[in-house]
């Protein structure tokens, strides 16, 4: 008993001391090469690899250099976001989703939050790109907001409550377009409140946040965030906080905007059926990796990671009737402390002699299907290895 | 007929809240939490309960256990009227009727360890002989997948599956006939909440304990109930088996609260009934029909009359005016 008793998460005061100096010299070292980089264009600028793109996450690393050692949030993704496409990201809580899309926004906790490696290229639409790790915040402040934008999960808490609606959607078209008269940036802001389906949209205007309700509210979020048509919206959990029907309207809302206003969205969501009915493309995370991606059909039809698997197995369905639903045996690992070998094996059901190895190599089993997993070694492309950043060297 | 063996039978069930104004905090309105409200539960099994958020269902869950005081109606647990006991006759009845809350993090408390949180109302009941205390905290852990040795640790110490799976133990500790699950899962992760929902149903099977499960999760609630009940703000619209009231809704909210359930397969196109604008105030509910502002088949009498909550089928209750012509069969 006295074993189980022995506290895994306790560090002596010198370890401490030595995780706080470590990370002190880290992320300073970390910060001044990101200031070297954002005063030369050129080390911001990149091309994409396929100008089809709206984003494109290389082997991003996105490390979190916290008190009780580095958490590797995201750890080496890749995946991209086609034009005029929506691509779902799946995981549980704590899987990196959500990091992910702070990253490309630059919104991470500076300075115990950073971008250790890898390129986000975002396409400024004549082939050439912004690598945001290194894009400077006097350019990043153009883009925020105007070319990519963002929705929250909570509605009820991302609205400013001491200004009134029709403020806060102005200011997005203010700040971006400094040239328009204020008549036409109310004008905007009218067009858009409509646009989101807002009946009564004079009177909306100037009322506070809290008059609304969850699905209004989350519906001025959409309004602000598309106020200036950005080419890729990202959507955090957006329907979290809603009800069912609500969601169902919130979601139809999204679909037909994107379409009319001709741009991508990163759907991030823990919802499988909320990916179904919205996603071109889905991305599976776990642990923060990428361990399966595909088209829709791929990933709900063939899906072949085990975890991707469970994860449906153990999602009641209405309409299908099961005894006991599956669930994955044991609970992610520490993010401070990862194994060397696939992250999942512990809970695998289906694991073998080779999990023990590497962490598996990105494979490729279809044209659109790649998938980390060695029960697919002998049958697909090696596509790439996962990159870690080994933070001592750093 | 047989006669079936009911624990829990709520008749008309009403909860009114005060709203109260100006210096004098004088009584201006009431919101209408609970409207007349009525089901029953058969021993053994489980009731999901259904809405979106504001519909008053927590309220009912907690009326039933006399967390609340009622407003007017009658709770029979177990053929006793909850509401009729006494301080002292209540505080005996409690170890009978248990609650496991939403927010496992915010229902623990952080300075209690986990054998204290579990033991301490089987302590202060007397269920177990101070000398067997310590084997039967364990066991209850071990039945909820919790080890011996977590019993010296904090809440804190625990993510969210866990804490859950502490909240249940801690229901179960006192031997309870009836547990109100109030959205034991909307907190956690999938793969997580598939853990819950199982050692929920084990523990039902081997316990025979009678659930009330308050959620807004349509595709656990179909998982795990052998009946549902509906509520559209304060009242209950729909109430049937399962398999029926999900093979054939027939109130137009729940027809759209169905549809608007997210199936996981990008080829399956439902025809979405979307419903328009949201629901309305509980203080102040439309005349009628209170679903008639957001119905699609609003017809001239859903303004005037409130429909009246019946037995459509057998064993399916349904309140709207489309069945009036309908006989029972």
């Amino acid at each position: 008993m006295s074993e189980h008793n022995k506290n895994s998460a306790y560090i002596s005061a010198s370890e401490s001391r030595r995780i706080t100096r470590f990370n002190r010299r880290v992320t300073r070292k970390l910060e001044k090469a990101r200031a070297d980089a954002g005063r030369d264009p050129a080390l911001y600028t990149t091309v994409m690899k396929d100008p089809n793109n709206v984003v494109e996450f290389d082997n991003v690393c996105t490390y979190f250099f916290s008190d009780v050692g580095t958490v590797k949030a995201v750890d080496g993704v890749n995946f991209a976001v086609p034009k005029h496409s929506t691509v779902g990201v799946v995981g549980e809580s704590g899987c990196g989703k959500s990091v992910t899309s702070f990253s490309i926004m630059q919104l991470l906790q500076r300075p115990s939050g950073q971008v250790v490696g890898g390129e986000i290229r975002f396409n400024k639409g004549d082939g050439t790109a912004y690598n945001i790790v290194n894009t400077p915040n006097s350019v990043m402040e153009h883009i925020r907001g105007n070319k990519i934008s963002m929705i929250f999960q909570e509605p009820m808490t991302s609205l400013n409550p001491v200004f009134r609606i029709g403020e806060q959607v102005d200011e997005v078209t203010k700040l971006h377009h400094p040239e328009m008269s204020d008549e036409d940036v109310k004008a905007r802001t009218l067009e858009m409140l409509e646009m989101v389906g807002i009946a009564n949209k004079e009177g909306v205007y100037s009322m506070y946040p809290h008059e609304l309700s969850g699905g209004m509210r989350q519906r001025i979020c959409i309004a602000i965030a598309l106020a200036c048509s950005p080419t890729l919206i990202i959507a955090d959990e957006p329907t979290t906080a809603l009800d069912v029907t609500i969601q169902a309207q919130i979601l139809d809302l999204l679909q037909g905007l994107k379409d009319k206003l001709n741009s991508s969205i990163m759907l991030i969501t823990h919802d499988l059926g909320v990916v179904a009915g919205m996603a071109d493309y889905v991305v599976v995370m776990y642990a923060g990796r990428v361990v399966e991606k595909g088209t829709a059909d791929d990933i709900f039809h063939h899906p072949v990671h085990p975890y991707t698997i469970g994860l449906m197995a153990s999602k009641p369905v209405v309409g299908k009737k099961v005894d006991k639903l599956y669930n994955i045996p044991g609970s992610v690992p520490n993010p401070v402390d990862m194994p060397n070998y696939c992250y999942f094996r512990d809970r695998c059901e289906m694991h073998c002699e080779r999990c023990s190895g590497l962490y598996p190599p990105e494979i490729r089993i279809s044209d659109t299907h790649f998938v980390s997993c060695y029960r697919y070694y002998d049958e697909g492309e090696i596509v790439s290895y996962p990159k870690s950043v080994n933070v001592e060297e750093l | 007929m047989e006669q079936k063996d009911y624990l829990l039978e709520v008749d008309n069930l009403v909860k009114y809240f005060p709203i109260k104004t100006g210096f004098f905090k004088r009584t201006t309105g009431y919101v209408k939490a609970v409207d007349g409200v009525s089901f029953k539960i058969e021993r053994g099994k489980t009731m999901g309960l259904v809405g979106e958020s504001g519909c008053g269902k927590s309220t009912c869950g907690r009326t039933i256990l006399r967390l609340l005081e009622k407003t007017s109606g009658e709770v029979r647990i177990d053929g006793k009227d909850i509401f009729a006991l006494s301080k002292e006759e209540l505080r005996q009845f409690r170890p009978q009727v248990q609650i496991v809350f939403q927010d496992p993090y915010s229902s623990l408390s952080p300075r209690l360890p986990v054998g204290e949180i579990i033991g301490e109302a089987v302590r202060e009941h007397g269920i177990i002989p101070e000398g067997e205390f310590d084997d039967y905290i364990t066991r209850v852990m071990d039945a909820c997948g919790l080890p011996e040795y977590y019993k010296g640790r904090y809440p804190h110490e625990f993510s969210g599956g866990q804490r859950q799976r502490i909240c249940i133990a801690r229901a179960l500790a006192l031997n309870p006939d009836f547990i109100v699950c109030d959205e034991p899962v909307s907190a956690l992760d999938v793969s997580i909440q598939a853990q819950v929902i199982n050692l929920l149903r084990e523990l039902q099977q081997e316990f025979g304990l009678t659930y009330l499960f308050i959620s807004h999760d349509l595709s656990v609630v179909e998982h795990i109930s052998d009946t549902v009940g509906v509520m559209y703000l304060g009242s209950m619209v729909e109430f049937s088996d399962t398999e029926a009231i999900f093979a054939e809704p027939l109130h137009p909210y729940t027809k759209a609260l169905f549809s608007a359930i997210p199936i996981p397969d990008p080829d399956v196109k439902i025809n979405r009934i979307v419903l328009e604008g949201s629901i309305p105030s509980p203080a102040n509910p439309p005349a009628g029909c209170k679903f008639h502002t957001r119905c699609a088949n609003c017809m001239e009498i859903c303004k005037t009359q409130a429909p009246e909550y019946r037995e459509v089928k057998p064993g399916h209750f349904c309140a709207c005016h489309l069945y009036d012509g309908k006989k029972e069969d």
